[in-house]
């Protein structure tokens, strides 16, 4: 049975005038442009704030350098930190629920298509709001320039008396508006869900993609908002002149903290549960065997979405919030490794017996588990409140961190990218390269981050901008440093494969992987309105089905 | 042609999936009720702990009057719902409009209360936490009873002008939604500042 027959024959025209074909992408409610747009945007902040970490790394290289000045280095790590998260992560994690979510459902667009143009403009603007900081920020002052207060920005470093001229102000308007887009998005990812299922999708045939997104929507609900709370406080102290986090006046610094985190924690989950739905719709495909224990991975990924919303004072064990209080967020914390290991061992699972492909995809999947592993067992190690008080504030977090973000979500980002490729462009990628940047990337992680967490267990703090030779951290650093130019290297490649293939790759066809979800089944790149006739599915891999009437999976479901 | 259908026994022959305008809805709700719950934790960490006057007990006396305009505002606009639901668009129109006055009643309780604070009492955002926290709680409030307003005035309008018909009636169950939601956070509101905050 062909696939093909679901899908209409491709009749773009393609030979329009350029100010028309922008305006139609700047006036798009296509959940597909929107998605590449949010890509684009997203690979776009990722050079940037890529450039601000090798800045950083390169003023650290050795002891007593003078690369940039300490104010810089100040703006250039709190940059860094805002970029990635709020410009780089969360927009291309929207951008790829955006263009998928629609498609794995067999619907031909979001719930709500207006309101997802407007969240997209308002991540946009909130990005290009944080950067004309640079321009903007000195206001009557004349002091200050980009944010320097670090990416959560403490009170009281944000108050006027310490935060002169407008630097803050952008940062926190930034959050803000891009904080509107985001739970606009959220809204939207969860309308999409619950409500344009293609008839015979119930809740447990849907993809784990989907399920994993719905999740991390209603984490953003409830988790972006109290940062928006948290920004409005901070904005009615600099401006209204209010009290809120001003400990002069009785206010207290500590509850900024609390608000920030309470955002801060899930917002690590918002980033890792759609990473974890990429891992689970590739693992099986290059597996060749459906996902091992579909519905523990529903029931692990909804754990977790429930304790992330109470292990937010982790982060402030050296605050000193007393014994009870840390006892219960040392046990929250040790929890949430439950739910996770389960996952790690339903995919270990899917893999066993499977007949593996190793393609460029599935490479960055199985990297991403050996490093995901270990980024929650550093994890386990600080949940200890003694361990934390020992190591809080040190290079061992930065680097417990960036195993997470970089190990864990950005490799299992570019297994997403050369998977999802072909179908978003019709060309297929150079394995070529792609496993290049693969080696380069996997190299210059390791380097960078393995060797980070050495400095930090020898007492090396986070954020200082220079240190003295002879603590035994010199050699470290340059380890690190040297990391930083093999992950550059990695990226450059990633980028030319992606504008290389675009123009010059091979034609993909509409299912290159023998794949089993919906997305597989139309054009590629889809057409406006993604399906010809609305599917109706009968198990959890729909077109395993079509392609083997024989042994469909519903028999067994 | 849909070769799926075609090579599938037939589905369920009903495929009923909730409203898209209710559930997103519901997420907007969320959404705010959690914006509301740090400002209400705020306000309850703040109890007590100005550095100077004037204290809550000294200003503050329960608008109970206004408290049941805007409560009751809740039932009308479920009775408009009900009207519209049953095609009467005029009655419908009539239930409405007092929605708004009742809504706007309440702002103007609000409004008075502000102007009595700030002139006689001399309390505002800047005098100490009290009034930093009761600005901001208190104003948030005010502020989702506009947007709530605008867009029932935006309904009343279309009513006027003859563009609502009874198979709106999901649409404007979507907005009394809000109008509900709005009530119930002041009735949390309410009991934080004006019960457990004196």
């Amino acid at each position: 049975m062909s696939t093909e027959s679901m899908a209409w024959p491709s009749t773009t025209a393609e030979s329009r005038p350029f100010i028309d074909q922008l305006h139609e992408w700047a006036t798009t409610v296509d959940h597909k442009r929107l998605g590449i747009l949010y890509i684009v945007y997203a690979l776009v902040f990722l050079v940037i704030g890529g450039i601000e970490a090798t800045v950083i790394r390169i003023q650290l290289i050795r002891p007593h350098n003078n690369f940039v000045s300490p104010q810089v280095f100040n703006r250039m790590f709190t940059m860094h930190g805002t970029t990635m998260i709020f410009f780089v992560v969360m927009p291309v994690l929207f951008g790829f629920a955006n263009y998928l979510i629609p498609l794995m459902i067999g619907a031909r667009d979001m719930a709500f298509p207006r309101l997802n143009a407007f969240s997209f403009w308002m991540t946009a603007f909130g990005g290009l709001l944080l950067y004309f900081s640079l321009v903007g920020a000195n206001g009557l002052y004349g002091a200050g320039n980009a944010p320097d207060v670090g990416w959560f920005a403490y009170a009281p470093l944000t108050s006027q008396t310490f935060s002169l001229g407008h630097s803050t102000d952008f940062w926190t308007l930034a959050l803000l508006v891009s904080g509107f887009g985001s739970i606009g998005t959220a809204i939207n990812i969860v309308a999409t869900i619950l409500c344009l299922r293609c008839p015979g999708m119930t809740l447990a045939k849907m993809p784990l993609f989907a399920w994993l997104n719905l999740v991390m929507a209603g984490l953003v609900i409830l988790a972006v908002s109290p940062l928006t709370a948290a920004q409005i406080m901070l904005l009615l102290d600099r401006y209204l002149g209010a009290h809120f986090f001003d400990t002069q006046a009785g206010g207290s610094a500590v509850i900024w903290m609390h608000f920030f985190w309470i955002f801060g924690h899930p917002e690590v989950y918002v980033l890792v549960l759609p990473a974890f739905a990429f891992a689970s719709e590739i693992i099986p495909v290059f597996s060749r065997k459906p996902i091992f224990g579909y519905p523990v991975m529903v029931g692990a990924t909804v754990a977790i979405g429930f304790i992330s919303m109470s292990v937010w004072a982790h982060h402030m064990f050296t605050v000193g919030m007393g014994a009870t209080v840390n006892t219960f967020f040392v046990i929250s914390t040790m929890a949430i490794a439950v739910p996770t290991g389960i996952k790690i061992f339903n995919w270990l699972a899917t893999m066993w017996g499977g007949k593996i492909e190793f393609k460029t995809p599935m490479l960055f999947c199985i990297a991403f588990l050996f490093q995901f592993l270990v980024a929650g067992l550093t994890g386990v190690m600080m949940s200890a409140a003694p361990f934390d008080w020992q190591l809080g504030n040190s290079y061992f977090v930065v680097a417990h961190f960036h195993y997470v973000i970089v190990g864990g979500i950005l490799f299992t980002l570019f297994a997403a990218f050369y998977y999802w490729f072909p179908k978003m462009s019709g060309k297929m990628y150079s394995e070529r390269l792609g496993k290049l940047h693969f080696w380069l990337f996997l190299i210059g992680f390791h380097l960078t981050f393995d060797f980070m967490h050495i400095p930090g267990l020898l007492g090396m703090p986070r954020r200082i901008y220079t240190y003295e030779p002879g603590r035994g951290w010199d050699t470290w650093n340059l380890i690190v440093t040297v990391g930083v130019f093999f992950q550059a290297a990695g990226i450059l490649v990633f980028l030319g494969n992606l504008i290389w293939s675009y123009y010059r790759g091979e034609t993909a066809g509409d299912d290159p992987w023998d794949a089993w979800t919906l997305e597989w089944s139309t054009n590629s790149p889809p057409p406006a309105y993604n399906f010809a006739s609305i599917p109706e599915v009968k198990s959890r891999r729909p077109l395993w089905d079509l392609k083997h009437t024989d042994d469909p999976d519903w028999k067994y479901e | 042609m849909n070769a799926i259908s075609t090579t599938m026994p037939p589905p369920e022959l009903q495929w009923k999936l909730p409203a898209r305008g209710r559930v997103g809805m519901y997420a907007l709700i969320a959404a705010e009720a959690a914006i509301f719950t740090i400002f209400v934790v705020a306000y309850l960490f703040y109890i007590g702990k100005s550095l100077s006057g004037p204290r809550p007990r000294d200003v503050l006396s329960p608008p109970i009057f206004y408290t049941v305009c805007l409560l009751s505002s809740s039932l009308t606009m479920h009775l408009a719902g009900m009207r519209l639901r049953g095609g009467k668009v005029p009655s419908f129109g009539a239930w409405l409009l007092l929605t708004i006055t009742l809504g706007s009643v309440f702002l103007y309780g609000t409004a008075s209360e502000w102007h009595r604070l700030i002139y006689e009492d001399g309390l505002t955002i800047t005098t100490n936490l009290f009034g930093t926290t009761y600005y901001s709680l208190v104003g948030l409030h005010g502020f989702h009873v506009v947007m709530g307003l605008l867009g029932l005035t935006t309904v009343m309008l279309f009513t006027i002008l003859g563009a609502v018909r009874q198979e709106h009636g999901e649409r404007i169950e979507v907005l009394s939604l809000y109008w509900h939601f709005v009530d119930a956070v002041w009735v949390m509101v309410f009991t934080v500042v004006y019960v457990i905050g004196r």
